[in-house]
């Protein structure tokens, strides 16, 4: 259990079953009243936001959370199966849990993954990626301008704006967190 | 000349806060003249007491073979008491486990207290100090707060509690009493809502809330107390003083006995306050406002870290 006083930013706590992080706390008191500590939290199953004001007595619970390292090894069905970089036990990830980062595993890739009472909630992947295009309108030769863009498709079909001097068949490293393009690493 | 290339933190931080300490040393200054020209008697009583008052929310933290006071009111009324009329300190008081962008467990208050005066002169009086101290410093007629412009020169805002509940909260204040939501209402509903364009004095407390204010002589549901706010920042809060040693007894072993359920220190009993009491306190009023807090708004600071010395939580 947390008290009122582990309370602050960053803090992960539980409240009916779910995990949050406490993104914005301020400690309140009015003139000759009691303290109060209001809460703005993020739920980290669902991204969902609330907010919540705790009295000094009140008991917080302590969610069961823990993080392994992992490494990803293949995909199988509607799984993704990752291995313990320590106990090499095997981990596995359903399809829903990824959303789109499973467009951006890469074998063999060190993957963070969260627990929560031992289910997996999240998983950080390497920042960055490198991926072939294998899809787009042909190049605007001379065209250096990264403010205008065009679709593109990556081998496993993940669609994302590319700017227009990106040809088929260029290497371009995407930002794992956002999903986007970042640079052009090798051209075709 | 320091050999010392890279810049601690704690320089780096002294020097940022330099212009905004200059700004709080100037209102220091100002505010001592100000009580000084209208006949107020600077003093100091003890910052280590042995016998703090038992109220239900304030902790002193032990300290120093006693407590540190968490005001230092009990020993200015002994001081009205003995015929001291216009006085007034300015030091540090403690309230233990106040950490927050509006608070810190030490703090600067400015104190006084004032025979023969009503809660409302202490406010008229608030009112042409603040505005006498802001014309002093900067010049000006307004201040920028909080994405607020202030404007200190015209008529301030007189809001009872119970119409701040009614037109902020929507709900009547003794019903939020009763559901035991009025500190969430006032926190979260009404004092952002407070002191936006002008300084308001919230002010006819329920009686439940009246801590050391006496009651008000025609409605005892309510007591003499109000509290300032500029820009939904709570700077001062006054009352007439309770002088009646009965009423004054009653509610100290209220106080003990909710501090005693709650689980919080056991305060020795304060004799020389009662013997005062006995002897016999003037009609009275008195005010404790936040140096800090002021700082906070003369230097449109959205934390008091910004206005004091640099000092991480603890």
């Amino acid at each position: 259990m947390f008290s009122t006083s582990d309370l602050r930013k960053g803090l992960k706590i539980e409240i009916d079953g779910q995990p949050w992080v406490i993104t914005e706390f301020e400690f309140c008191k009015p003139g000759k009243g009691t303290a109060l500590y209001r809460c703005k939290m993020k739920n980290m199953i669902t991204g969902g936001g609330s907010e919540k004001t705790y009295r000094p007595s009140d008991k917080i619970d302590k969610p069961d959370l823990s993080e392994s390292e992992t490494y990803y090894s293949y995909a199988d069905g509607d799984f993704f199966v990752f291995s313990d970089s320590e106990t090499y036990e095997e981990l596995r990830v359903h399809k829903e849990k990824m959303g789109d980062k499973a467009y951006f595993l890469l074998e063999e890739s060190m993957c963070k993954i969260l627990f929560f009472n031992g289910e997996p909630i999240d998983i950080e992947l390497p920042n960055f990626i490198e991926k072939q295009i294998i899809e787009t309108e042909p190049g605007a030769r001379g065209d250096t301008a990264t403010n205008v863009t065009k679709p593109a498709t990556l081998d496993n079909g993940y669609e994302l704006q590319v700017p227009l001097f990106i040809n088929q068949g260029d290497v371009i490293k995407i930002d794992t967190r956002t999903g986007d393009y970042v640079e052009r690493v090798n051209k075709a | 000349m320091s050999s010392v290339s890279i810049k601690p933190d704690i320089i780096r931080r002294l020097e940022a806060v330099r212009p905004r300490l200059a700004i709080r040393a100037g209102l220091i200054s100002t505010i001592r003249a100000f009580f000084s020209a209208n006949g107020f008697l600077e003093l100091n009583t003890p910052v280590v007491i042995k016998a703090p008052a038992p109220e239900e929310y304030i902790e002193a933290p032990p300290g120093g073979g006693g407590f540190l006071r968490s005001s230092p009111e009990l020993e200015m009324k002994c001081m009205l008491a003995a015929g001291y009329e216009k006085i007034f300190q300015i030091g540090a008081c403690f309230r233990q486990g106040e950490y927050g962008r509006k608070h810190r467990p030490e703090f600067t208050m400015l104190e006084w207290y004032e025979c023969g005066a009503g809660y409302m002169d202490l406010a008229r009086f608030t009112e042409n100090m603040l505005c006498s101290v802001a014309h002093t410093l900067c010049g000006g007629s307004s201040l920028q707060f909080n994405g607020h412009n202030v404007n200190l020169t015209g008529a301030w805002e007189y809001l009872s509690v119970g119409d701040a509940f009614n037109k902020y909260a929507g709900t009547d204040m003794y019903e939020a009493l009763k559901n035991d939501s009025f500190d969430e209402l006032m926190v979260l509903e009404i004092e952002p809502r407070l002191g936006l364009d002008r300084p308001v004095f919230l002010f006819d407390y329920p009686a439940e809330r009246a801590a050391l204010a006496r009651l008000k002589p025609d409605n005892e549901n309510v007591a003499e107390r109000w509290e300032l706010y500029v820009g939904g920042l709570e700077l001062a809060n006054a009352f007439s003083e309770l002088t009646c040693r009965e009423e004054q007894r009653r509610r100290f072993a209220a106080s003990r006995t909710w501090r005693a359920a709650e689980g919080y220190a056991e305060y020795p009993q304060n004799d020389d306050f009662f013997a005062a009491l006995d002897y016999g306190i003037p009609e009275s009023s008195g005010c404790a406002l936040g140096i800090d807090r002021l700082a906070m708004v003369f230097c449109d600071a959205d934390d008091i870290s910004e206005v004091t010395f640099p000092v991480d939580q603890t």
